[in-house]
Protein backbone atom coordinates (compact mmCIF):
# COMPACT_ATOMS: atom_id res chain seq x y z
CA UNK A 1 0.00 0.00 0.00
CA UNK A 2 1.07 3.49 -0.80
CA UNK A 3 1.30 5.71 2.22
CA UNK A 4 3.05 8.62 0.52
CA UNK A 5 -0.15 10.42 -0.44
CA UNK A 6 0.08 14.05 0.61
CA UNK A 7 -2.62 16.46 -0.50
CA UNK A 8 -0.29 19.45 -0.45
CA UNK A 9 2.21 17.82 -2.81
CA UNK A 10 -0.32 17.40 -5.61
CA UNK A 11 0.34 19.74 -8.53
CA UNK A 12 -3.22 21.02 -8.53
CA UNK A 13 -3.08 22.10 -4.90
CA UNK A 14 -1.51 25.55 -4.42
CA UNK A 15 0.45 26.56 -1.33
CA UNK A 16 -1.74 27.04 1.76
CA UNK A 17 -0.51 28.99 4.80
CA UNK A 18 -2.19 29.96 8.05
CA UNK A 19 -1.95 33.72 8.60
CA UNK A 20 -1.10 35.25 11.95
CA UNK A 21 -3.55 37.61 13.68
CA UNK A 22 -1.29 40.52 12.85
CA UNK A 23 -1.28 39.67 9.13
CA UNK A 24 -5.06 39.27 9.11
CA UNK A 25 -5.45 42.70 10.66
CA UNK A 26 -3.32 44.40 8.01
CA UNK A 27 -5.08 42.43 5.26
CA UNK A 28 -8.51 43.55 6.39
CA UNK A 29 -7.43 47.17 6.81
CA UNK A 30 -5.71 47.38 3.38
CA UNK A 31 -8.85 46.21 1.60
CA UNK A 32 -11.18 47.85 4.15
CA UNK A 33 -13.34 44.75 4.53
CA UNK A 34 -14.69 42.66 7.38
CA UNK A 35 -13.64 39.07 8.05
CA UNK A 36 -16.94 37.68 6.71
CA UNK A 37 -16.39 39.28 3.32
CA UNK A 38 -13.45 36.99 2.55
CA UNK A 39 -14.02 33.90 0.41
CA UNK A 40 -14.59 30.77 2.50
CA UNK A 41 -13.02 27.37 2.91
CA UNK A 42 -14.52 24.51 4.92
CA UNK A 43 -12.81 23.29 8.09
CA UNK A 44 -12.78 19.71 6.74
CA UNK A 45 -11.23 20.69 3.39
CA UNK A 46 -8.34 18.25 2.81
CA UNK A 47 -5.81 21.06 2.38
CA UNK A 48 -6.94 22.82 5.57
CA UNK A 49 -6.72 19.56 7.51
CA UNK A 50 -3.23 18.96 6.13
CA UNK A 51 -1.89 22.29 7.43
CA UNK A 52 -3.89 22.09 10.65
CA UNK A 53 -6.13 25.10 10.14
CA UNK A 54 -8.93 25.71 12.62
CA UNK A 55 -12.26 27.55 12.56
CA UNK A 56 -11.79 31.29 12.22
CA UNK A 57 -8.29 31.06 10.78
CA UNK A 58 -7.51 32.92 7.59
CA UNK A 59 -5.61 30.87 5.02
CA UNK A 60 -3.29 32.54 2.57
CA UNK A 61 -3.23 30.74 -0.76
CA UNK A 62 -0.39 31.35 -3.17
CA UNK A 63 -1.60 30.32 -6.59
CA UNK A 64 0.24 29.92 -9.86
CA UNK A 65 -1.80 32.39 -11.84
CA UNK A 66 -1.93 32.05 -15.64
CA UNK A 67 -1.90 35.86 -15.93
CA UNK A 68 0.12 37.31 -13.06
CA UNK A 69 2.49 34.37 -12.61
CA UNK A 70 1.79 34.27 -8.90
CA UNK A 71 -1.22 35.52 -7.03
CA UNK A 72 -2.22 35.59 -3.41
CA UNK A 73 -5.72 34.82 -2.27
CA UNK A 74 -7.29 34.52 1.16
CA UNK A 75 -9.97 32.27 2.58
CA UNK A 76 -11.68 32.20 5.94
CA UNK A 77 -12.10 28.78 7.55
CA UNK A 78 -15.76 28.11 8.32
CA UNK A 79 -17.75 25.08 9.42
CA UNK A 80 -19.31 22.99 6.68
CA UNK A 81 -23.05 23.63 6.83
CA UNK A 82 -25.19 20.56 7.47
CA UNK A 83 -27.19 19.46 4.48
CA UNK B 1 21.53 46.50 -14.16
CA UNK B 2 22.85 46.65 -10.61
CA UNK B 3 21.58 45.11 -7.42
CA UNK B 4 19.90 48.33 -6.32
CA UNK B 5 17.73 48.29 -9.43
CA UNK B 6 16.89 44.65 -8.84
CA UNK B 7 15.79 45.50 -5.34
CA UNK B 8 13.60 48.31 -6.64
CA UNK B 9 11.97 45.96 -9.13
CA UNK B 10 11.27 43.49 -6.35
CA UNK B 11 9.68 46.18 -4.23
CA UNK B 12 7.57 47.63 -7.04
CA UNK B 13 3.82 47.07 -6.84
CA UNK B 14 3.72 44.95 -9.99
CA UNK B 15 2.59 41.38 -10.68
CA UNK B 16 5.13 38.62 -10.20
CA UNK B 17 5.41 37.80 -13.88
CA UNK B 18 5.87 41.42 -14.94
CA UNK B 19 8.71 41.77 -12.46
CA UNK B 20 10.33 38.54 -13.62
CA UNK B 21 10.02 39.56 -17.29
CA UNK B 22 11.51 42.95 -16.55
CA UNK B 23 14.44 41.40 -14.75
CA UNK B 24 15.23 38.98 -17.58
CA UNK B 25 15.00 41.67 -20.24
CA UNK B 26 17.22 44.04 -18.29
CA UNK B 27 19.73 41.41 -17.20
CA UNK B 28 23.24 42.12 -18.43
CA UNK B 29 22.37 45.49 -19.94
CA UNK B 30 24.08 48.73 -19.18
CA UNK B 31 21.49 51.27 -18.15
CA UNK B 32 21.82 54.47 -16.24
CA UNK B 33 19.82 55.36 -13.18
CA UNK B 34 17.84 57.87 -15.25
CA UNK B 35 16.92 55.34 -17.91
CA UNK B 36 15.87 52.88 -15.25
CA UNK B 37 13.56 55.41 -13.62
CA UNK B 38 11.96 56.09 -16.97
CA UNK B 39 11.51 52.37 -17.73
CA UNK B 40 9.94 51.70 -14.37
CA UNK B 41 7.66 54.67 -14.74
CA UNK B 42 6.45 53.56 -18.17
CA UNK B 43 5.88 50.00 -17.05
CA UNK B 44 3.88 51.30 -14.17
CA UNK B 45 1.63 53.42 -16.33
CA UNK B 46 1.19 50.57 -18.83
CA UNK B 47 0.27 48.23 -15.99
CA UNK B 48 -2.25 50.70 -14.63
CA UNK B 49 -3.89 50.81 -18.06
CA UNK B 50 -4.29 47.02 -18.19
CA UNK B 51 -6.01 46.87 -14.83
CA UNK B 52 -9.76 46.56 -14.60
CA UNK B 53 -11.23 49.65 -13.01
CA UNK B 54 -13.37 49.40 -9.90
CA UNK B 55 -17.09 49.00 -10.66
CA UNK B 56 -16.43 47.54 -14.11
CA UNK B 57 -19.09 44.93 -14.92
CA UNK B 58 -16.66 42.03 -15.32
CA UNK B 59 -19.37 39.40 -14.92
CA UNK B 60 -21.28 40.56 -17.97
CA UNK B 61 -18.07 40.83 -19.98
CA UNK B 62 -17.12 37.28 -18.96
CA UNK B 63 -20.59 35.95 -19.79
CA UNK B 64 -20.47 37.49 -23.25
CA UNK B 65 -16.90 36.40 -23.86
CA UNK B 66 -17.65 32.77 -23.07
CA UNK B 67 -21.17 32.77 -24.48
CA UNK B 68 -20.48 34.09 -27.97
CA UNK B 69 -17.70 31.62 -28.88
CA UNK B 70 -19.84 28.96 -27.21
CA UNK B 71 -22.43 29.31 -29.97
CA UNK B 72 -19.84 28.04 -32.40
CA UNK B 73 -19.13 24.88 -30.48
CA UNK B 74 -20.29 21.53 -31.69
CA UNK B 75 -23.63 20.64 -30.19
CA UNK B 76 -22.91 16.97 -29.92
CA UNK B 77 -19.51 15.40 -29.97
CA UNK B 78 -18.59 11.90 -29.02
CA UNK B 79 -14.91 12.09 -29.50
CA UNK B 80 -12.25 9.59 -28.85
CA UNK B 81 -10.13 12.44 -27.58
CA UNK B 82 -6.89 11.35 -29.20
CA UNK B 83 -6.46 8.87 -26.37
CA UNK B 84 -6.81 5.27 -27.52
CA UNK B 85 -10.46 4.19 -27.54
CA UNK B 86 -11.43 6.10 -24.42
CA UNK B 87 -14.66 7.95 -24.96
CA UNK B 88 -14.74 11.46 -23.52
CA UNK B 89 -17.56 13.99 -23.70
CA UNK B 90 -16.31 17.16 -25.33
CA UNK B 91 -17.64 20.37 -26.78
CA UNK B 92 -20.74 22.11 -25.55
CA UNK B 93 -22.13 19.23 -23.45
CA UNK B 94 -18.87 19.09 -21.50
CA UNK B 95 -18.80 22.86 -20.97
CA UNK B 96 -22.37 22.77 -19.65
CA UNK B 97 -21.38 19.87 -17.39
CA UNK B 98 -18.52 21.90 -15.90
CA UNK B 99 -20.66 24.99 -15.30
CA UNK B 100 -23.47 22.90 -13.79
CA UNK B 101 -21.04 21.37 -11.28
CA UNK B 102 -22.47 17.87 -11.70
CA UNK B 103 -21.54 15.34 -9.05
CA UNK B 104 -20.50 12.92 -11.75
CA UNK B 105 -19.53 13.76 -15.35
CA UNK B 106 -21.17 11.67 -18.07
CA UNK B 107 -17.81 10.17 -19.01
CA UNK B 108 -15.50 10.16 -15.99
CA UNK B 109 -11.87 9.48 -16.89
CA UNK B 110 -8.53 9.65 -15.16
CA UNK B 111 -4.96 10.11 -16.27
CA UNK B 112 -2.89 8.02 -13.87
CA UNK B 113 0.78 8.93 -13.78
CA UNK B 114 3.31 6.45 -12.42
CA UNK B 115 6.34 6.78 -10.20
CA UNK B 116 9.78 6.54 -11.82
CA UNK B 117 10.23 2.84 -11.01
CA UNK B 118 7.05 1.96 -12.92
CA UNK B 119 6.73 4.68 -15.53
CA UNK B 120 9.50 3.53 -17.88
CA UNK B 121 8.80 -0.19 -18.02
CA UNK B 122 5.84 -1.49 -19.99
CA UNK B 123 5.42 -4.65 -17.96
CA UNK B 124 5.52 -2.85 -14.65
CA UNK B 125 3.05 -0.24 -15.92
CA UNK B 126 0.78 -3.10 -16.95
CA UNK B 127 1.06 -4.54 -13.42
CA UNK B 128 -0.23 -1.28 -11.97
CA UNK B 129 -3.06 -1.25 -14.48
CA UNK B 130 -4.21 -4.67 -13.23
CA UNK B 131 -4.39 -3.30 -9.72
CA UNK B 132 -6.66 -0.54 -11.00
CA UNK B 133 -8.84 -2.10 -13.69
CA UNK B 134 -11.94 -3.78 -12.30
CA UNK B 135 -11.74 -7.47 -13.27
CA UNK B 136 -14.79 -9.72 -12.82
CA UNK B 137 -14.37 -13.30 -11.66
CA UNK B 138 -15.18 -14.86 -15.06
CA UNK B 139 -11.88 -13.51 -16.41
CA UNK B 140 -9.97 -15.71 -13.99
CA UNK B 141 -11.46 -19.09 -14.83
CA UNK B 142 -14.40 -21.16 -16.01
CA UNK B 143 -17.76 -20.90 -14.30
CA UNK B 144 -20.14 -23.83 -14.60
CA UNK B 145 -23.60 -24.37 -13.20
CA UNK B 146 -23.97 -27.83 -11.74
CA UNK B 147 -27.71 -28.45 -12.00
CA UNK B 148 -27.56 -31.88 -10.43
CA UNK B 149 -25.98 -30.73 -7.16
CA UNK B 150 -27.45 -27.23 -7.33
CA UNK B 151 -24.05 -25.57 -7.26
CA UNK B 152 -22.04 -22.96 -9.10
CA UNK B 153 -18.48 -24.18 -9.62
CA UNK B 154 -15.59 -21.90 -10.45
CA UNK B 155 -12.45 -23.51 -11.79
CA UNK B 156 -9.74 -20.87 -11.52
CA UNK B 157 -7.05 -20.69 -14.14
CA UNK B 158 -3.74 -20.59 -12.27
CA UNK B 159 -1.84 -19.21 -15.25
CA UNK B 160 -4.13 -16.21 -15.51
CA UNK B 161 -3.89 -15.65 -11.75
CA UNK B 162 -0.09 -15.75 -11.87
CA UNK B 163 0.04 -13.42 -14.82
CA UNK B 164 -2.25 -10.93 -13.15
CA UNK B 165 -0.37 -11.21 -9.84
CA UNK B 166 -3.19 -12.34 -7.63
CA UNK B 167 -3.06 -15.40 -5.38
CA UNK B 168 -5.74 -18.09 -5.67
CA UNK B 169 -6.27 -17.84 -1.89
CA UNK B 170 -7.04 -14.14 -2.25
CA UNK B 171 -9.71 -14.78 -4.85
CA UNK B 172 -11.28 -17.49 -2.70
CA UNK B 173 -11.43 -15.04 0.16
CA UNK B 174 -12.48 -11.92 -1.75
CA UNK B 175 -15.14 -13.29 -4.11
CA UNK B 176 -17.81 -14.39 -1.56
CA UNK B 177 -17.18 -11.33 0.59
CA UNK B 178 -17.61 -8.97 -2.36
CA UNK B 179 -20.80 -10.66 -3.49
CA UNK B 180 -22.23 -10.07 -0.03
CA UNK B 181 -20.95 -6.53 0.51
CA UNK B 182 -20.95 -5.01 -2.94
CA UNK B 183 -23.69 -6.87 -4.77
CA UNK B 184 -25.93 -7.29 -1.70
CA UNK B 185 -26.69 -10.94 -2.35
CA UNK B 186 -26.42 -13.05 0.76
CA UNK B 187 -28.42 -16.26 0.29
CA UNK B 188 -25.53 -18.58 -0.45
CA UNK B 189 -22.59 -20.41 1.04
CA UNK B 190 -19.13 -20.61 -0.47
CA UNK B 191 -16.32 -23.09 -0.10
CA UNK B 192 -12.86 -22.81 -1.58
CA UNK B 193 -10.15 -25.31 -2.30
CA UNK B 194 -6.87 -23.50 -2.82
CA UNK B 195 -4.94 -26.58 -3.93
CA UNK B 196 -7.35 -27.47 -6.72
CA UNK B 197 -8.19 -23.79 -7.30
CA UNK B 198 -11.91 -24.46 -7.15
CA UNK B 199 -14.62 -22.38 -5.48
CA UNK B 200 -18.10 -23.83 -5.05
CA UNK B 201 -21.10 -21.61 -4.35
CA UNK B 202 -24.24 -23.22 -2.95
CA UNK B 203 -27.52 -21.28 -2.70
CA UNK B 204 -29.43 -21.54 0.56
CA UNK B 205 -32.64 -22.19 -1.31
CA UNK B 206 -31.86 -25.49 -3.05
CA UNK B 207 -35.28 -25.86 -4.65
CA UNK B 208 -35.29 -22.92 -7.02
CA UNK B 209 -33.45 -22.92 -10.34
CA UNK B 210 -34.09 -19.21 -10.66
CA UNK B 211 -32.14 -18.64 -7.49
CA UNK B 212 -29.28 -20.76 -8.79
CA UNK B 213 -29.03 -18.80 -12.03
CA UNK B 214 -29.21 -15.56 -10.11
CA UNK B 215 -26.28 -16.69 -7.98
CA UNK B 216 -24.32 -17.69 -11.09
CA UNK B 217 -24.85 -14.21 -12.51
CA UNK B 218 -23.47 -12.62 -9.34
CA UNK B 219 -20.50 -14.99 -9.30
CA UNK B 220 -19.69 -14.22 -12.92
CA UNK B 221 -19.64 -10.46 -12.48
CA UNK B 222 -18.18 -9.98 -9.01
CA UNK B 223 -15.11 -7.74 -9.11
CA UNK B 224 -12.20 -9.62 -7.54
CA UNK B 225 -9.29 -7.43 -8.58
CA UNK B 226 -8.96 -3.70 -9.16
CA UNK B 227 -11.12 -0.72 -8.23
CA UNK B 228 -14.86 -1.13 -8.74
CA UNK B 229 -15.56 2.18 -10.48
CA UNK B 230 -12.82 1.83 -13.07
CA UNK B 231 -14.11 -0.16 -15.99
CA UNK B 232 -11.20 0.03 -18.36
CA UNK B 233 -7.54 1.00 -18.36
CA UNK B 234 -5.46 1.85 -21.40
CA UNK B 235 -1.67 2.04 -21.15
CA UNK B 236 -0.12 4.66 -23.38
CA UNK B 237 3.40 5.91 -23.89
CA UNK B 238 3.72 9.65 -23.85
CA UNK B 239 6.99 11.55 -23.85
CA UNK B 240 8.96 8.46 -22.87
CA UNK B 241 6.86 7.45 -19.87
CA UNK B 242 3.83 5.20 -19.61
CA UNK B 243 0.57 6.77 -18.52
CA UNK B 244 -2.63 4.93 -17.68
CA UNK B 245 -5.89 6.35 -19.01
CA UNK B 246 -8.99 5.02 -17.34
CA UNK B 247 -12.69 4.89 -18.02
CA UNK B 248 -14.36 5.64 -14.72
CA UNK B 249 -12.87 7.63 -11.89
CA UNK B 250 -11.94 6.98 -8.28
CA UNK B 251 -9.12 9.24 -7.11
CA UNK B 252 -9.05 7.96 -3.55
CA UNK B 253 -8.88 4.34 -4.63
CA UNK B 254 -6.17 4.92 -7.21
CA UNK B 255 -4.02 6.89 -4.75
CA UNK B 256 -3.85 3.74 -2.61
CA UNK B 257 -2.32 1.65 -5.38
CA UNK B 258 1.40 1.05 -5.30
CA UNK B 259 3.35 2.73 -8.08
CA UNK B 260 0.89 5.57 -8.69
CA UNK B 261 2.33 9.07 -8.65
CA UNK B 262 0.02 10.82 -6.20
CA UNK B 263 1.33 14.25 -7.15
CA UNK B 264 0.31 14.24 -10.82
CA UNK B 265 -2.57 11.80 -11.20
CA UNK B 266 -5.76 13.60 -12.13
CA UNK B 267 -9.41 13.04 -12.86
CA UNK B 268 -11.95 14.95 -14.95
CA UNK B 269 -14.50 14.72 -12.16
CA UNK B 270 -14.33 18.21 -10.66
CA UNK B 271 -16.40 17.57 -7.55
CA UNK B 272 -14.33 14.49 -6.78
CA UNK B 273 -11.16 16.59 -7.02
CA UNK B 274 -12.71 19.18 -4.71
CA UNK B 275 -13.58 16.44 -2.22
CA UNK B 276 -10.22 14.65 -2.25
CA UNK B 277 -7.77 17.51 -2.86
CA UNK B 278 -9.65 20.53 -1.57
CA UNK B 279 -11.52 23.50 -2.96
CA UNK B 280 -8.43 25.21 -4.39
CA UNK B 281 -7.62 22.13 -6.47
CA UNK B 282 -11.27 22.16 -7.55
CA UNK B 283 -10.88 25.73 -8.73
CA UNK B 284 -7.80 24.78 -10.72
CA UNK B 285 -9.65 21.81 -12.18
CA UNK B 286 -12.53 24.01 -13.36
CA UNK B 287 -10.12 26.42 -15.06
CA UNK B 288 -8.11 23.67 -16.72
CA UNK B 289 -11.11 21.60 -17.83
CA UNK B 290 -13.05 24.57 -19.21
CA UNK B 291 -10.00 25.95 -20.99
CA UNK B 292 -9.04 22.64 -22.55
CA UNK B 293 -12.64 21.99 -23.65
CA UNK B 294 -12.74 25.38 -25.38
CA UNK B 295 -9.27 25.10 -26.88
CA UNK B 296 -9.94 21.61 -28.19
CA UNK B 297 -12.73 23.13 -30.28
CA UNK B 298 -10.37 25.81 -31.58
CA UNK B 299 -11.98 28.54 -29.53
CA UNK B 300 -9.76 30.93 -27.64
CA UNK B 301 -11.30 32.58 -24.62
CA UNK B 302 -9.15 34.66 -22.31
CA UNK B 303 -8.35 32.78 -19.09
CA UNK B 304 -9.42 35.71 -16.98
CA UNK B 305 -13.07 35.16 -17.86
CA UNK B 306 -12.84 31.51 -16.92
CA UNK B 307 -10.90 32.33 -13.76
CA UNK B 308 -13.68 34.68 -12.74
CA UNK B 309 -16.29 31.98 -13.26
CA UNK B 310 -14.19 29.45 -11.34
CA UNK B 311 -13.65 31.95 -8.51
CA UNK B 312 -17.38 32.55 -8.22
CA UNK B 313 -18.14 28.84 -8.24
CA UNK B 314 -15.62 28.10 -5.46
CA UNK B 315 -16.26 31.21 -3.36
CA UNK B 316 -18.09 29.56 -0.46
CA UNK B 317 -15.85 26.56 0.11
CA UNK B 318 -17.59 24.08 -2.15
CA UNK B 319 -18.17 23.87 -5.89
CA UNK B 320 -21.44 25.57 -6.69
CA UNK B 321 -23.13 25.55 -10.06
CA UNK B 322 -23.79 28.71 -12.04
CA UNK B 323 -27.53 28.15 -12.38
CA UNK B 324 -30.52 28.56 -10.15
CA UNK B 325 -29.33 26.04 -7.53
CA UNK B 326 -26.06 27.93 -7.15
CA UNK B 327 -24.76 31.40 -7.84
CA UNK B 328 -27.83 32.82 -9.62
CA UNK B 329 -30.19 31.37 -7.01
CA UNK B 330 -28.32 32.77 -4.01
CA UNK B 331 -28.25 36.40 -5.06
CA UNK B 332 -29.33 38.99 -2.55
CA UNK B 333 -31.77 40.80 -4.81
CA UNK B 334 -35.28 39.40 -5.37
CA UNK B 335 -35.72 40.97 -8.81
CA UNK B 336 -32.34 39.70 -9.92
CA UNK B 337 -33.26 36.13 -8.99
CA UNK B 338 -36.71 36.48 -10.53
CA UNK B 339 -35.16 37.73 -13.77
CA UNK B 340 -33.19 34.49 -14.16
CA UNK B 341 -35.47 31.48 -13.84
CA UNK B 342 -38.73 30.43 -12.13
CA UNK B 343 -39.88 34.06 -11.87
CA UNK B 344 -43.22 33.54 -10.19
CA UNK B 345 -41.90 31.31 -7.40
CA UNK B 346 -39.25 33.84 -6.45
CA UNK B 347 -41.66 36.77 -6.40
CA UNK B 348 -44.21 34.78 -4.41
CA UNK B 349 -41.68 33.60 -1.82
CA UNK B 350 -40.24 37.10 -1.53
CA UNK B 351 -43.72 38.54 -0.97
CA UNK B 352 -44.48 36.00 1.75
CA UNK B 353 -41.16 36.71 3.49
CA UNK B 354 -41.62 40.45 2.87
CA UNK B 355 -38.18 40.82 1.33
CA UNK B 356 -36.76 44.20 0.39
CA UNK B 357 -34.86 44.89 -2.82
CA UNK B 358 -32.22 47.59 -2.50
CA UNK B 359 -32.01 48.06 -6.29
CA UNK B 360 -28.22 48.01 -6.26
CA UNK B 361 -27.62 45.71 -9.21
CA UNK B 362 -27.94 46.13 -12.95
CA UNK B 363 -30.93 43.95 -13.76
CA UNK B 364 -33.08 45.31 -10.94
CA UNK B 365 -32.67 48.83 -12.23
CA UNK B 366 -33.43 47.77 -15.79
CA UNK B 367 -36.65 46.18 -14.53
CA UNK B 368 -37.83 49.28 -12.67
CA UNK B 369 -36.65 51.60 -15.45
CA UNK B 370 -33.89 53.48 -13.69
CA UNK B 371 -30.38 54.22 -15.01
CA UNK B 372 -28.05 51.34 -14.12
CA UNK B 373 -25.10 51.98 -11.85
CA UNK B 374 -22.49 51.52 -14.54
CA UNK B 375 -20.68 53.76 -16.99
CA UNK B 376 -22.51 57.06 -17.49
CA UNK B 377 -25.28 55.87 -15.17
CA UNK B 378 -22.77 55.68 -12.34
CA UNK B 379 -21.71 59.32 -12.53
CA UNK B 380 -23.29 61.60 -9.99
CA UNK B 381 -22.44 65.27 -9.70
CA UNK B 382 -21.45 66.42 -6.29
CA UNK B 383 -21.25 70.15 -5.78
CA UNK B 384 -19.50 71.50 -2.74
CA UNK B 385 -21.35 74.66 -1.68
CA UNK B 386 -18.25 76.20 -0.09
CA UNK B 387 -16.22 76.16 -3.30
CA UNK B 388 -19.18 77.64 -5.23
CA UNK B 389 -19.37 80.56 -2.85
CA UNK B 390 -15.67 81.26 -3.35
CA UNK B 391 -16.16 81.16 -7.11
CA UNK B 392 -18.91 83.78 -6.92
CA UNK B 393 -16.83 86.20 -4.92
CA UNK B 394 -13.82 86.28 -7.20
Amino acid sequence: MNTAFDVLKHIMVPDHQIMSDEEVKTLLSTYDISLEQLPKIYHDDPAVKAIGGRLGDVIRIIRDSPTAGRAESYRLVIKRPKK
Amino acid sequence: MNSDMERRIDEADLPFRTRADLKTSLAGREITEEQFDRILEMIFSEYQKTRIEPCEAVGIVAAQSIGEPGTQMTMRTFHYAGVAEINVTLGLPRLIEIMDARREPSTPTMAVYLLDDWAYNRDRAREVSWQIEAAPLHEFGDITIDMENMQVVVQLNKMVCDRRKIAVEDIIEIAPKKIRDRRHFRDFEAEGDARKAIITFTPKNRESYQNLFQLAEHVRHVIVQGIDDIERVVVRKEGGEYILYTEGSNLKGVFQVEGVDTTRTRSNNISEIADVLGIEAGRNAIIQEALSTLNEQGISVDVRHIMLVADMMCMDGEVKQIGRHGIAGEKESVLSRAAFEVTVNHLLDAAIASEVDELNGVIENVIVGQPIQLGTGDVKLIAKPLKLKNLGES
